[in-house]
């Protein structure tokens, strides 16, 4: 677990969600930062909602519904968690 | 591409899971006798997945009182609360309401699911942070789409979460405005509200609680909740519904704010959309006097959920975490739930099918709702048929 309030850059933030992503996403499934999270991992909508609230607790970060909602790719994701992270000081 | 083209994984994923088998979305009654029985594909079925808690669809005195107002009112008031339709009744109900809940106000919307679109919606704005129970219903997330505020799930019946993730706004300017409901839609949970209560008045939140499927069922005078682990006065906003145990449709907020009536000038799902018709306002006050004045009709539904609830989880079946007038049971799969949804309405008994997206946990369910209408016979009946087609389809191991 990273120290609380640590800045880890963005290709590490994007490498721990495909790992955490592995042991959830059904049999065959290849996750890569361009993978669409909503048609592309095989989970709904409310698997995908739980799984960002374990990345939230990861990075000790909320990230917000509506940016959920502009997030399509595990590439834009860690973008996301980078930057909330980063305004969170 | 078609317009409805995107809708084809959902189409496919309905008709690979029941194929040429009856599914929940082409259910039609052909006629409703009673609120626990009704005639489905010309065969009587035992009505086990109504919602209607307290048995009063058929109450003699909500359908004289519905039918006094259709006579003397009309069928429809073809207006919203803004332009014509708010009738004398309709203030009278908001004011029943807001006394039955010993508020200052409340206010009446056209579905429950109108209340918690239109009051969520209304008062999380830009800049305030918005605190949801993972498990909310539907109506709670579009109302969270539809408001302009950071929207924040906590996860479910967790206190802790939800003040660790208040914590994280700390230095964030806006309102707190945490969501939770009184019993749980589709395990039939309820909330640690005394906890969460005690982590709003920490953390200087609203507190709102939705007890559309407690009212009539917990506290001593059936207000929900809230009345049953003493904490009202911390409760902002309570919201419900007039379809489950009061028998028709619509649905309320009521507040101690004193502002809280200016929800109606700035209220979208509540200022365009047409009121409710007089019938429906005529039943709902004979309900609220129902509820009121006898205590049996919650005694029966209380008794009758632990009846049904103790005896699946001696068969064997996995239940719910609480004995709540929703008795929700686990299957193994989708395909199973589907089938055994389906064996059991062959063989008399009608329930929910509450399949993922829509279940906690992408569970896949068997949901029950009791009446104090049902009879002991009849639950026990239900019981009986569910644990037989729990052996034959391998649910619930062989006697």
């Amino acid at each position: 677990m990273a120290a609380q309030g640590s800045i880890l850059d963005r290709g590490r933030i994007e490498a721990e969600i495909i790992t955490m992503l592995s042991g959830r996403v059904p049999q065959g499934v290849q996750v890569t930062s361009e993978t669409q999270i909503l048609r592309g991992l095989g989970l709904d909508s409310v698997a995908i909602l739980d799984f960002i609230m374990d990345l939230e607790d990861r990075f000790d970060v909320s990230i917000p519904l509506d940016r959920v909602a502009e997030v399509q790719t595990i590439s834009d994701l860690s973008g996301a968690i980078d930057k909330l992270m980063r305004d969170a000081g | 591409m078609s317009l409805f083209a995107k809708f084809d994984p959902i189409r496919a994923g309905i008709e690979s899971l029941f194929g040429s088998a009856r599914n929940p979305f082409d259910v039609r009654f052909d006629k409703v006798l009673s609120p626990t029985e009704a005639l489905l594909g010309g065969r009587r079925v035992l009505l086990l997945g109504t919602n209607n808690y307290l048995g009063l669809t058929f109450d003699p005195a909500c359908v004289e009182a519905s039918m006094r107002a259709l006579e003397e009112a009309g069928t429809g008031t073809t207006g919203s609360r803004i332009a014509n339709g708010t009738y004398s009744d309709h203030a009278l109900l908001e004011r029943r309401i807001a006394e039955f809940f010993g508020k200052r106000s409340a206010m009446i919307f056209s579905t429950g699911y109108q209340a918690n679109l239109g009051l969520i919606s209304t008062l999380a704005g830009r800049g305030d942070h918005l605190l949801i129970d993972a498990d909310s219903h539907a109506s709670i997330y579009d109302a969270s789409k539809l408001s302009t505020a950071e929207v924040i799930r906590f996860r479910h019946n967790d206190p802790e979460d939800l003040a660790h993730r208040l914590r994280r706004l700390k230095h964030r300017p806006g309102n707190r405005i945490i969501v939770t409901e009184g019993i749980f839609s589709m395990l039939g949970d309820t909330a640690p509200l005394r906890e969460i209560a005690a982590v709003k008045r920490e953390m200087g939140a609203s507190l709102i609680v939705d007890e559309a499927h407690s009212l009539g069922i917990l506290g001593k005078h059936g207000r929900g909740l809230a009345e049953a682990v003493g904490v009202e006065a911390d409760v902002d906003f309570v919201v419900g519904t007039f379809s489950k145990s009061l028998g028709a449709v619509g649905g309320f907020a009521a507040s101690d704010l004193p502002d809280f009536d200016l929800l109606r000038i700035v209220c979208r799902p509540y200022m365009f959309t047409a009121s409710l018709p007089p019938a429906v306002i005529g039943s709902v006050m004979a309900a609220l006097r129902r509820l009121s004045t006898d205590q049996s009709l919650t005694t029966r539904a209380v008794s009758n959920s632990r009846r049904l609830y103790t005896a699946l989880a001696q068969s064997g079946f996995t239940v719910g975490p609480e004995p709540n007038p929703i008795v929700a049971v686990k299957m193994p799969s989708p395909a199973s739930a589907a089938l055994f949804w389906n064996r059991l309405i062959d063989e008399g008994v009608y329930v929910n099918l509450a399949l993922p997206p829509a279940t906690p946990g992408s569970m896949s369910l068997i949901r029950s709702s009791v009446s104090s209408a049902h009879t002991e016979v009849q639950i026990d009946r239900a019981v009986s048929i569910m644990s037989a087609v729990g052996r034959e389809l391998g649910v619930i191991a062989a006697r």
